[in-house]
């Protein structure tokens, strides 16, 4: 213990000898961790984003047709499959969903926009979302939706002209009326989304057939065994029917954008090198550090000092700039996961396990760079000192 | 009383195969503690490899090299270290930590004994200094000091811990005349205060005065090992 504190001590003070090196090498760190971190960020809002519909899906099964990968790019499912579902005697019902992309026009700026709509009869229940059942009266009215106030800003101030009383849009050529907000939130697939009754979902998606739905959500009976029971309907459907639970439906979602998009992979890889510069870094001036001063440690060796305590100096300072580069990396990141939400409507969320995992990340970084300087250490032979 | 060192029949090679050579040849040396040797000979004549061998700075290979009754061949590096506890080096170069003062240069001599509390190193390093003639210099770090007064911090992280053996390899090479000579005194003065026997590796004929021996070196052996004329 006593030999640790005393080489640790060694190790800040010749950190601190030059202030310039320090800060250059303390950047390095910050520079690592801010990397990481925002690629980290990143990575989760889009999967908090690209699961939201999905989530904001009830029932304890989701039917899903064989032929979906995700939810924001359905193939239909026979509308009888819910039906034959019934058949189980744990099914309390079963409710369809209906998803579809449509044009709305921007009232201000008449722009025109890809949006997401989601429909299901307004009395299931099946959307848990904030705002959605308490508008399930007006719903049912003709030519009438519900704007999700988490959408891009391209869509217009709807939040400000329904406070205004102007609540007429055009939405694929249609006049339909807003009656109401919800929250749901941009993703990378949709930029908005909208929330109707199913009969208005067809008025809205013309070319939909009407026995065809994207997700059936399964209701089961109070108590019911909700594996027991999806492996009973999995036996029971056809094929062309996938039956999973709503975490598996979740895991499903979240599974597409990780493999099948790609996407997982290029923010991992920006991980990767943000670790790599500052491994780079840090092993730079901890070598140059062993490397200017050998013949110094040659001769604390020659002293009686153990090749123990030497390795202990450098990898206290490893750890040091780990240290001193983490709290301000944190808080920059802090401040930049706040600028990037506001500029990209994603959930960008700095959780402290997100946290204690790039501490670790950067602290078995700045170990590694240590490790690998102490090589240098070698050449420090006491015996060439004569 | 036990002899400082004691060395008998010590061989010593460098190189492997084809290369090897033999550098030192049955070597035979003992000095009694408190005595002050000085070590000459033309370059190449192994007398640097011989002072590494006596600092546990090498392994030795054959022959009997005793270092305060402990024998040396085949001890661990562990063993060795131990013993280069014992042993305060004076270099050509100061190598002192440029990161360090004067005084925190010479506390590191003292950090590796666990017996002696933070309080007690300051001033042991501290009275040192004053005693090297450094006292209004502690907390300048070595580049703020001269070549002789670097050295001189050198000499005082050598001797603070009370080594019972100082080896000393020119030390006084990069000094110029005067100060030379004010460095080899002052390292006689302390290692005779505190009864340390000394070995000094020189080529300096000017510092020749402080040795009670001198064993001069030839082509791997001793050539003559004679009282000092001087005296």
């Amino acid at each position: 213990m006593r030999s640790i504190w005393l080489a640790s001590r060694l190790a800040w003070r010749q950190l601190t000898h030059q202030p310039a090196r320090l800060a250059s090498a303390v950047a390095g760190v910050v520079f690592a961790c801010l990397l990481v971190f925002m690629q980290l960020g990143f990575h989760d809002a889009l999967f908090d984003s690209a699961t939201s519909t999905a989530r904001a899906i009830r029932g304890d099964i989701i039917m899903f047709s064989r032929q979906s990968e995700t939810t924001s790019r359905t193939s239909g499912l026979p509308r009888a499959r819910l039906m034959q579902a019934l058949a189980d005697p744990d099914v309390a019902r079963v409710t369809p969903i209906y998803l579809g992309q449509v044009i709305w026009k921007n009232p201000e700026t008449a722009v025109r926009r890809s949006i997401m709509v989601l429909g299901a009869d307004p009395d299931s229940g099946v959307f848990a979302l904030e705002g959605a059942s308490a508008a399930a009266e007006r719903l049912r009215q003709r030519d009438t939706l519900l704007f999700d106030a988490q959408s891009r800003p391209e869509y217009g101030p709807i939040g400000e002209r329904l406070a205004r009383g102007a609540t007429t849009v055009e939405v694929a050529n249609r006049t339909t009326e807003v009656v109401g907000l919800f929250r749901l939130g941009a993703s990378f697939a949709a930029d908005g989304n909208l929330l109707t009754s199913d009969v208005n979902f067809h008025r809205l998606v013309r070319d939909r057939m009407p026995d065809m739905v994207d997700v059936g959500a399964v209701f089961l009976k109070a108590g019911a065994d909700v594996s027991a029971a999806k492996t009973r309907l999995q036996r029971l459907l056809p094929d062309d029917v996938r039956v999973m639970t709503r975490d598996e439906f979740i895991a499903n979602e979240r599974a597409y954008w990780a493999n099948s998009a790609a996407i997982g992979f290029i923010f991992l890889f920006g991980v990767g090198m943000g670790l790599i510069v500052g491994f780079v870094i840090v092993y730079q001036i901890l070598f140059t550090d062993v490397a200017n001063h050998l013949s110094e440690y040659a001769t604390l060796k020659a002293m009686g000092y153990s090749d123990h305590y030497l390795l202990a100096v450098v990898f206290s300072e490893a750890l040091m700039l780990a240290a001193l580069g983490f709290v301000p990396g944190l808080a920059l990141s802090w401040w930049l996961f706040d600028v990037s939400a506001d500029a990209t409507f994603l959930p960008m969320l700095l959780r402290p396990d997100m946290a204690a995992f790039v501490f670790v990340l950067i602290f078995a970084m700045c170990a590694a760079s240590g490790a690998v300087a102490v090589r240098k250490l070698r050449d420090a032979n006491p015996a060439d000192m004569f | 009383m036990m002899p400082a060192i004691e060395i008998k029949g010590l061989e010593h090679w460098f190189g492997k195969g084809e290369l090897r050579r033999q550098i030192l040849f049955d070597i035979d040396l003992s000095t009694a503690p408190g005595e002050i040797v000085i070590l000459t000979g033309p370059s190449g004549s192994g007398k640097t490899t011989l002072l590494t061998l006596i600092g546990a700075l090498r392994a030795v290979e054959q022959g009997s090299l005793r270092l305060f009754g402990r024998e040396l061949r085949g001890a661990s590096d562990d063993d060795r270290i131990a013993v280069r506890r014992r042993i305060g080096f004076i270099f050509q170069q100061h190598n002192l930590l440029g990161f360090l003062s004067a005084r925190q240069n010479v506390e590191m001599a003292l950090e590796l004994d666990p017996t002696i509390d933070a309080g007690e190193r300051r001033s042991l390093a501290s009275v040192m200094l004053a005693k090297v003639g450094l006292g209004e210099r502690l907390d300048h770090p070595p580049s703020k000091l001269s070549g002789g007064q670097k050295q001189r911090v050198a000499v005082a992280r050598a001797l603070v811990g009370n080594p019972d053996l100082v080896l000393a390899d020119e030390p006084t090479a990069s000094l110029d005349k005067v100060t030379g000579q004010e460095v080899a005194t002052l390292i006689e003065r302390l290692a005779r205060e505190r009864g340390a026997s000394i070995l000094l590796v020189t080529h300096d004929p000017r510092i020749l005065g402080i040795a009670d021996r001198i064993i001069a070196m030839e082509d791997g052996r001793i050539v003559n090992a004679a009282e000092n004329p001087c005296d």
